[in-house]
């Protein structure tokens, strides 16, 4: 495999009791290259997001992340808790729905992989910390309460979070479908220049503009299969299976 | 009613109320202590995802939550010794019962205290690449435990009124000594007034301070 891939994923299954919800999933992200994922309700977009950071436990394939592989299936069994976070620590992920720790200030949310992964002292998070939430604009917002922000701010708040633990790859849950459509433009912006600064991202989005604009990959799942994957303008602006067009045909604003 | 109230000869036993105190109180902090203890490893024996563990310690926490407290005392004295065929003393047995009667009703607060924590503070936490005892620990025990103090307080109110039951298998706390007075003095009143205040002189503030914990973390 070239140095360049930063994730590979490689026939991936994944069954809710008797439900197959991903089935045989391929895939490979280059290195500092977004990829969106795009697909209608139930897809399987979510699974297979959580399954690159193992919040879900693949039941065979393999996902492979900055050159570190875990094997599922019988084998996923050998895992233990601490191997598993260590690989969920290369990555970090942002929510529909934020998930800020409540009990915390929003500084103390930005240092908590720092200090409770990384085990790094308090003073040596905030350094980290500080310049992140000024990279989101949320400096003035430190010593808040998460309960406080706006749905905008918590996101934003949410991706320095994540940002945190300096992870090689990005994974985004429809980070943007729980906004006003004024916060949905900021969010993206972050996102936007995440990529400009190289950050390799998986990205499911409704945007459809933001999947043709910003990313470099645009992969369309149905039924937990891959139905078409490619270069993003290509696969939005003239796709070529019936199913995706069909699909994209609902987002004629994201496509003119 | 004219009856003439008369707490001199009460008082002149105080040193058995006070004994009696002491074994009310011991009872209940050891008791809340085992109770606690094991409640918290029930709940994990119960999330644990394991049949094999789960089923029995919900069967326990069942068993022990649908039966009277006094039963259990009675059980455990009268008959557990029978069962394992082992002497038991009074104040083992009344341990042992009140202990498990307290995990039962631990379990099952803990257990409501992580079941309302949003799964999104797990996946979140898990997402950071925290282990699941730091998660536990960081983030999901602190928010739980806002929720559990309200019934954690109650339910250690409940074990200190419970351990009354201890009298009847002959542990002298304060109930058993209050007998012992009411039989000498022939002033059952009194000494059950006295009983009583005694009871509510420790509950009373107790249930304040959890209300005011209360208010201050549900701010
Ligand atoms: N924990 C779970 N247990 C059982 N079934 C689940 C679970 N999570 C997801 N599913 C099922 O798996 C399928 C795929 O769900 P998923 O959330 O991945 O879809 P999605 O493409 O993200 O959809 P949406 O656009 O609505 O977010 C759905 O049928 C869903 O009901
Ligand atoms: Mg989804």
């Amino acid at each position: 495999m070239s140095k360049e891939v930063m994730i590979d994923v490689v026939n991936l299954e994944k069954s809710f009791g008797k439900h197959k919800v991903l089935e045989d999933i391929s895939f490979s992200v280059p290195k500092g290259k977004v990829i969106a994922l795009i697909g209608p309700s139930g897809s399987g977009k979510s699974t297979l997001l959580r399954c690159i950071n193992l919040l879900e436990m693949p039941d065979a394939g393999a996902i492979t992340i900055n050159g570190k592989t875990m094997d599922f299936g019988i084998l996923s069994l050998r895992y233990r808790t601490t191997e598993l976070a260590a690989f969920r620590a290369e990555t970090g992920m942002v929510f529909q729905s934020f998930n800020l720790f409540p009990n915390m200030t929003v500084l103390e949310n930005v240092m908590a992989g720092q200090r409770f992964v990384k085990g790094i002292s308090k003073d040596e998070a905030e350094l980290i910390a500080r310049p992140l939430l000024a990279q989101v604009g949320m400096e003035g917002f430190a010593a808040s309460m998460p309960q406080r922000l706006s749905g905008g701010q918590k996101q934003r708040v949410a991706i320095a979070r994540a940002l945190a633990t300096n992870p090689k790859v990005m994974l985004f849950d429809e980070a943007t479908s729980a906004l006003d459509p004024q916060r949905v433009a900021e969010i993206l912006a972050i996102m936007r220049e995440l990529a400009q600064a190289g950050m390799t991202q998986v990205v499911v989005t409704h945007e459809m503009s933001y999947a043709r604009d910003v990313a470099d990959i645009v992969m369309f799942m149905a039924d937990g299969r891959v139905v078409e994957s490619g270069p993003a303008r290509q696969v939005i602006e003239d796709p070529q299976e019936e199913r995706t067009r069909d699909f994209l045909k609902h987002f004629h604003a994201g496509c003119s | 009613m004219n009856y003439h109230w008369d707490f001199g000869d009460v008082l002149h036993y105080w040193p058995l109320f006070e004994t009696g105190l002491g074994y009310t109180l011991g009872f209940t902090l050891i008791s809340a202590v085992i109770g606690m203890v094991t409640g918290a490893l029930l709940t994990l024996l119960r999330r644990s995802g394991w049949k094999i563990l789960s089923v029995p310690a919900v069967a326990f926490v069942e068993v022990f939550r649908c039966t009277p407290a006094l039963v259990q005392l009675v059980w455990c004295y009268y008959a557990l010794p029978v069962v394992l065929d082992i002497t038991l003393s009074p104040m083992m047995a009344a341990l042992l019962a009140l202990s498990c009667y307290g995990a039962a009703f631990y379990s099952e607060i803990f257990r409501a205290g992580l079941d309302t924590v949003d799964i999104g503070q797990w996946d979140a936490a898990y997402a950071l690449g925290m282990r699941p005892f730091t998660a536990l620990r960081r983030v999901i025990g602190p928010q739980a435990f806002k929720i559990m103090i309200a019934p954690l307080v109650s339910q250690f109110v409940l074990q200190l009124k419970n351990t009354s039951l201890v009298s009847v298998v002959t542990v002298p706390d304060l109930v058993y000594q209050g007998q012992m007075v009411a039989s000498a003095t022939y002033k059952p009143l009194e000494v059950y007034t006295t009983i009583a205040i005694i009871y509510f002189a420790i509950l009373f503030p107790i249930t304040q301070v959890a209300r005011i914990l209360e208010r201050r973390y549900h701010v």
